[in-house]
């Protein structure tokens, strides 16, 4: 229980890096009214793009180059193909992003192989920060803490204070409105989908060295924050926060924790056939997102703040 | 699963001219000969698991079809429905001994057991929350697989002998050509339900919810309980193809639920179309094509899976059998004479960026992953090309810019070709015309 502060700190920082994935995610779904599908796949393109550019530059140029690159591509995605079948719907929309998701993958394959690379840590993000009772907390993880609360506080800035951020939340709601005032609203959606990207790749980036680097990455990935998204509620930013740390934590805590699926359940008096009572929670961990998913809609169908939209 | 009865309905619609009967009839002819009349001629065992493979994807993208298709919900998770019905119909079969005929049957009550589970869970909502709320329950399977003891027996998955069971007349089942007739007779007869289902009031009812779901709740159906009923009936066929795909390969394991198996039927039924009840048909076809015959020659082929999805969802996004039905009809409203020359010069643009394409894929492939993966290319005949090409990347460069600028001269007449087409089609009628 001593390290209960240590994994609770590992969890929120793990839930930062969900909520970086997720708040993209929420961003473009709640513009463009389609459900990136290849946004993970982002976040590993940007893992890579991340790693080749750190092998060259250094992290930190990495830091901004693989965004950037990330999100030109991302616009270039949106442009070029996404806007050709936005006229068929959304159905075609999420197919789209879906089919870029899989050809993402397979492209991220022919690049860099199959094999798994790890990234190198910069020297002054190498190394505990503190320790608690013994154990240690590692300094690059309070540096994840640090840029993704620094990114929520620059989406919420521009999101509310600037002018692009107005616009941006008008066309949202009404966008041949803003069109009539002279906005170019493809284009904002453009940009919309850009930022996103570039979000998931800088996730990509910041989360590379806790992870492996593999073309495996986007789907281990990628399911749990369309959970997180579904979770909070589809369009809610808040939502996603709350529901990131949520999965974050619990997730987190149940791979460190050491009680076993029997221990649980006879603190309510419950039992199973003995070779699932030796189940491990650790063991277990990689169920939870998707029972809490389950759990969610059975008792609030919208998730935690979604809107009543669609609930026919 | 009162759909199982009505597999003895007509496969044919009523038709009230002999010349729509025989329309109607020809997919099915086709689809029964390309099923029965291969194993004959060339009775090899490739042959048989490659159309097994087929059938089984027939069936297990039509089910789905009846999910996207007809009440419009997008799924990411249908392999659970068939991975749990092929489990439990080989916990019955090693349990019990049921008949090896009726097993198919067992995976589909299997399945339509779960779907009534899940299609509880996520039938609350339609559109992109039913898509991520499947995604859910489908990772949801695939990682219990893997984690809970039992149930998929681990890593090696549970196998069960076909032979094991009660022969039926002379037939064991143990040869694979006996095991390809069931699983054919089975396939024919899943479809013949299918088709019969969709004919029925409860699709048209479900039809009504796909395209307004407010309109039909007014109109006093509850878009829940029909869509509930659809993933049921989905989940049930699913069941059985999960089960034919068992008794071809004997085989249930964790890679039966994967999200892999759930995105290869979506892939599949969207190439092929959903508006028309053959497209999935067609779309399994092609994706057993890529991923059995191309995959035996490439490493590449998910590539071009991908791109050749990407191309059909932004060309045609009603699939191959939408494309297929626009132009005969325009062949139909022009003549083909007429029509000639746009299709010439369409086919050899297409062929034309395809070879430089598939020349530039392959040559990134064989950079990457080694060199005797570039080498099935071209055959014997182009290996020599080939090495050369390999050798001298400039070359290559050179020889793909090449062939896409000489497709771009059919392209330019195709595209002239199909604007004077529209013009003659405005001229003669002021209907719109898809000039593409």
């Amino acid at each position: 229980m001593q390290s209960f502060v240590i994994n609770l700190l590992n969890g929120v920082s793990y839930g930062l890096l969900l909520f970086m994935l997720s708040a993209g995610l929420t961003l473009i779904f709640s513009m463009l009214g389609v459900l990136n599908f290849a946004h993970a796949s982002f976040y590993m393109l940007g893992a890579y793009v991340g790693f080749s550019v750190a092998a060259r530059a250094g992290f930190w140029s990495a830091l901004v180059v693989a965004p950037l690159i990330v999100g030109l591509i991302g616009a270039a995605l949106e442009r070029w193909l996404l806007r050709r079948v936005r006229a068929h719907g959304h159905l075609a929309e999420l197919l789209l992003t879906f089919g870029a998701a899989y050809l993402l993958g397979e492209l991220v394959k022919l690049g860099w192989g199959l094999s798994a690379l790890s990234a190198t840590l910069p020297a002054v993000l190498d190394g505990p920060l503190f320790t608690v009772y013994g154990t240690a907390f590692a300094r690059y993880r309070a540096f994840m803490m640090v840029v993704s609360l620094a990114m929520l506080c620059a989406l919420y800035a521009v999101l509310c204070v600037s002018k692009a951020g107005l616009i941006v939340r008008a066309a949202l709601t009404h966008a041949s409105a803003v069109e009539a005032l002279g906005h170019n609203v493809p284009r904002v959606f453009t940009g919309v989908f850009a930022a996103g990207t570039a979000l998931a790749a800088l996730a990509g980036v910041i989360g590379a060295p806790l992870f492996v680097i593999e073309p495996g990455m986007a789907e281990s990935l990628g399911s749990i924050v369309f959970v997180v998204v579904v979770i909070g509620g589809l369009g809610s930013l808040g939502g996603a926060l709350a529901a990131s740390l949520l999965v974050g934590c619990v997730q987190t805590l149940a791979v460190a924790s050491n009680l076993s699926l029997g221990e649980v359940l006879s603190m309510f008096d419950a039992s199973l056939p003995a070779e699932w009572d030796a189940l491990t929670l650790a063991q277990l961990a990689p169920l939870i997102p998707y029972l809490l998913l389950v759990a969610m809609l059975a008792l609030r169908p919208r998730g935690l703040f979604g809107r009543r939209d669609d609930h026919v | 699963m009162s759909d199982a009865h009505e597999s003895s309905a007509p496969p044919a619609p009523s038709a009230s001219a002999p010349r729509s009967f025989w329309r109607g009839l020809a997919p099915w002819l086709a689809l029964i000969l390309c099923l029965a009349v291969p194993p004959f001629i060339w009775p090899q065992s490739w042959l048989l698991a490659y159309l097994a493979q087929t059938a089984t994807m027939i069936v297990f993208a039509l089910s789905y079809n009846l999910l996207l298709g007809e009440t419009g919900l997008l799924s990411f998770g249908h392999a659970a429905f068939s991975g749990l019905g092929a489990l439990v119909a080989a916990q019955v079969f090693n349990r019990v001994g049921v008949p090896l005929v009726l097993l198919p049957l067992v995976g589909g009550i299997g399945g339509a057991l779960c779907g009534v589970l899940f299609g509880f869970i996520s039938t609350r909502r339609a559109g992109t929350a039913f898509a991520m709320i499947t995604l859910g329950l489908g990772e949801l399977v695939a990682a219990a697989a893997w984690t809970l003891p039992d149930w998929f027996g681990g890593e090696a998955g549970v196998a069960i002998d076909r032979a094991s069971g009660a022969p039926w007349g002379s037939w064991s089942f143990g040869p694979a050509r006996e095991a390809y007739a069931l699983i054919a007779g089975w396939c024919l007869l899943a479809c013949v339900a299918m088709f019969a289902l969709s004919r029925t009031p409860f699709m048209r009812v479900a039809n009504a919810v796909r395209d307004n779901p407010v309109r039909a709740a007014a109109i006093g159906c509850y878009p829940r309980r029909i869509r509930c009923g659809v993933v049921v009936a989905s989940a049930f066929f699913a069941g059985i193809a999960g089960t034919l795909a068992l008794i071809n390969v004997e085989l249930v394991s964790t890679e039966s639920v994967s999200m892999v198996r759930s995105g290869a039927v979506l892939i599949a039924t969207v190439i092929g179309g959903t508006a028309v009840f053959f497209g999935p048909v067609a779309g399994a076809a092609v994706l057993t094509f890529f991923s059995v015959a191309v995959a035996s020659v490439t490493r590449a082929w998910p590539f071009y899976l991908g791109l050749f999805f990407i191309m059909v969802v932004v060309i045609s996004p009603d699939g191959l059998a939408g494309f297929a039905q626009r132009h005969s009809a325009r062949v139909a409203a022009h003549g083909w004479r007429r029509c000639r020359a746009a299709y010439l010069w369409g086919m050899a643009a297409a062929l034309l960026w395809t070879a430089a394409i598939v020349l530039t894929v392959q040559w990134a492939y064989a950079a990457q992953f080694g060199v005797d993966d570039g080498a099935a290319l071209g055959g014997t005949g182009g290996m020599g090309a080939l090495r050369w090409l390999r050798a001298s990347p400039l070359g290559l460069g050179g020889a793909v810019l090449m062939l896409a600028a000489l497709g771009g001269l059919p392209a330019h007449y195709a595209i002239r070709a199909q604007a004077l087409l529209a013009a003659r089609r405005s001229s003669a009628s002021p209907a719109t015309g898809d000039a593409r």
